[in-house]
């Protein structure tokens, strides 16, 4: 069973409206969806975050992480909106990104769903507090 | 020594069946060999010259005997015999096929050991000062410290696909035993004000581009440590130079952007940071820490040892280091024998070790990053007991800290990024220097190798370093003079014009006798170098 679509793990509707550039959202205030490339910063977005509805974050390449900070800040900051990794973005990275904050995926290659339902149900405990509800070990140890 | 809870266990576990999922999905096709890679790194796992190599992790250089008969038992079952242990307080398997490594790993875990982030651009393996809990220049035991930090960083989901590989020490001891100054972070623990703390360097390492770490905080207590690490890392994931991996390490980012210019990022950072509740409650350092205690010493242990017999005398004078507590010795298991691969044993040496380390040393064993094993709290009448069955195993060779204890990299002789070959040329300069009066009469004297510029021999923190590269084919190897990776941190400066395989060995033989020309009483080789400058030496090389 093989899924390329488009991956969330939201209850709303997908956002329709095409995402834009960062240059063109800082220029132009209307805007509900950006795209951030690798190398953009994320905290330029704060001051407008309250009119974002999608901010999808590419991953030129599966090794390029800068995509994880961005997550991470964006939720940091109070961003609820729909968080996207788009691009190369693979199965074993994939709950990597979820503990970061984002709950949207557009792969370009397809994802095995039975890879991905192993991948994510996997690991019962993390040792770090994220962007996630997980309770951290050192939590369960002390309450 | 730290313990597993459930917790530990679980997450140790649920790794292996990770792994074996991943090398399903590869051995089956669904997974490339280009995306395979970074999963098989991110645990140990390389593909070297001939076969797969498997890294280990032993955290902070510390393991009981049932870890060490393990490791010495994969040795036999799934390798041709022998491990080999790191400059990273490591051991790796260099033969290893790779539909073995699942079980590998799951024997692993029964005795609370694994692979994870041995390799990969992620946040290595811990290390630390391989005396932790028995120096007696120590404030604290390192070690809780390091496990902290060791869990934080264990699957970080923010930071698992950094710009390069990140390795962090501590320390606690005014002597640096760990090359802290040469890494990523190095941590170096204090007290003030009745308070533990640690100062933080940043931006230190070897590789094509050596640099000292700079101090970045001069003091974090351990209720701010993760939230300060977090914000460290963050700066240097978001800037860190993506756009080449010769450039993508910190020390890179430090050097462009300037320390004080990093520090301001990364103490906006930590203010945001430490709001979000990353830090674990001091109860869990106690916990930590509980699991350190000092063993149950015997108080008024005897202290007068038999010196009569002079190989005896030998091996305690250079082996064997003073201990906190009287009556105790620091034993140092050198694994550099006269002919011998630097940092290798073998199964039978492994599995001595260990029986030695748990009837004799409170069940302990450390790694050391000049490669070389400790026993740390031995009490001083075992001491011949244990330096007989050392001898008997070809393990008693009384070199710690000479010019023939050397650190040096698997080289081409494994390695796939290796120019030269760094064993037989190991094995050369012990030859040369195999008469012990004479390695003792020089003195300290640390001698490193490489095998290409990724310097994973240390030589840039050589007393004496030595880089292989090809030249045009041929095994060329540079002569660098008057690196330190201790306290008095430097790095080596090349002397000049490359050498063949034999000629290397010449020019070492020329330095040590400069050096015996010019010392002055109770100068190291160092000491004098660094007095006489590298003039002297540079003209008795190249006459």
């Amino acid at each position: 069973m093989v899924e390329s679509a488009l991956l969330r793990f939201r209850d709303d509707e997908p956002h329709d409206e095409p995402a834009v550039t960062l240059d063109a959202f800082l220029g132009q205030s209307n805007a509900t969806a950006v795209r951030l490339e690798a190398g953009e910063d994320a905290r330029a977005l704060l001051p407008q975050l309250g009119q974002l509805a999608l901010v999808e974050v590419s991953f030129p390449t599966f090794r390029d992480g800068r995509g994880y900070s961005a997550a991470r800040v964006l939720r940091e900051a109070g961003y609820t909106g729909e968080l996207r990794a788009a691009g190369d973005v693979l199965v074993d990275q994939l709950p990597l990104m979820r503990r970061c904050g984002f709950d949207s995926f557009a792969p370009e290659a397809p994802i095995d769903a039975d890879v991905l339902q192993r991948s994510l149900d996997r690991y019962d405990y993390r040792y770090q507090p994220a962007a996630d509800a997980v309770v951290p070990v050192w939590k369960l140890r002390h309450g | 020594m730290y313990k597993y809870d459930q917790y530990d266990q679980a997450i140790v576990d649920a790794r292996v069946d990770e792994f074996r999922d991943q090398v399903e999905r590869r051995l089956s096709g669904q997974l490339t060999e280009d995306q395979f890679k970074p999963l098989r790194l991110m645990n140990g796992l390389y593909l070297q010259l001939h076969a797969y190599m498997l890294r280990v992790a032993i955290p902070y250089g510390t393991l009981d005997a049932r870890q060490m008969r393990m490791l010495g038992s994969i040795a036999r079952d799934y390798d041709r015999g022998y491990g080999h242990f790191t400059t990273r307080q490591n051991l790796q398997f260099n033969w290893i096929k790779l539909a073995d490594t699942p079980d590998i790993l799951a024997k692993l875990a029964t005795v609370e050991m694994h692979a994870i982030q041995t390799s990969g651009n992620c946040i290595r393996n811990i290390s630390a000062d391989q005396y932790a809990g028995a120096a007696a220049d120590e404030v604290a035991d390192p070690r809780p410290w390091a496990e902290l930090i060791r869990q934080w960083s264990t699957f970080h989901p923010e930071f698992s696909y950094l710009p390069r590989k990140f390795k962090i020490a501590v320390i606690a001891a005014a002597e640096d035993r760990a090359a802290m100054r040469l890494h990523d972070i190095g941590i170096q623990l204090l007290e003030r004000d009745g308070e533990l703390g640690g100062a933080i360097y940043v931006g230190g390492g070897m590789g094509r581009t050596p640099m000292v770490s700079h101090l970045i905080r001069d003091f974090v207590t351990a209720n701010d440590l993760m939230s300060y690490l977090e914000a460290c890392l963050r700066v240097y994931n978001r800037y860190g130079r993506r756009d080449n991996i010769y450039k993508a390490r910190i020390k890179i980012l430090l050097h462009e952007i300037g320390p004080d210019k990093y520090r301001r990022q990364v103490e906006e950072e930590f203010v945001a940071v430490k709001q979000l509740g990353l830090d674990p409650p001091r109860a869990e350092l106690d916990r930590i820490t509980a699991m350190f205690a000092p063993p149950a010493f015997e108080t008024d242990a005897p202290a007068d040892i038999d010196r009569s017999d002079p190989d005896f005398a030998v091996w305690l004078d250079q082996n064997v280091v003073a201990h906190k507590q009287p009556g105790y010795a620091i034993v140092n298991i050198s694994l550099k024998p006269a002919g011998g691969i630097p940092g290798d044993a073998t199964a039978d040496q492994i599995d001595l070790m260990a029986d030695l380390g748990e009837r004799f040393s409170f069940n302990e064993l450390r790694v050391t990053h000049a490669q070389n094993i400790v026993l740390p709290h031995v009490a001083m009448r075992d001491l011949r007991k244990v330096w007989t069955a050392l001898s008997e195993a070809g393990l008693a060779e009384p070199n710690l800290d000479l010019i023939t204890d050397i650190i040096a990299c698997p080289g081409l002789d494994y390695c796939s990024l290796a120019n030269a070959r760094s064993i037989p040329l190991a094995q050369k300069i012990a030859g040369r220097f195999a008469d012990r009066e004479r390695q003792r009469d020089l003195g300290e004297l640390k001698l490193k190798i490489s095998g290409c510029i990724n310097a994973c021999g240390h030589h840039h923190a050589g007393h004496i370093g030595i880089l292989g590269v090809d030249k045009k084919g041929v095994e060329n190897f540079q002569l660098s003079l008057g690196g330190s990776g201790a306290e008095d941190v430097s790095l080596a400066k090349i002397t000049g014009p490359g050498f063949s395989e034999d000629g290397v060995v010449d020019a070492i033989e020329r330095v040590t006798d400069t050096y015996v020309d010019l010392r002055e009483p109770g100068e190291r080789f160092l000491d004098t170098y660094r007095r006489v400058g590298f003039e002297p030496f540079k003209a008795a090389i190249y006459g």
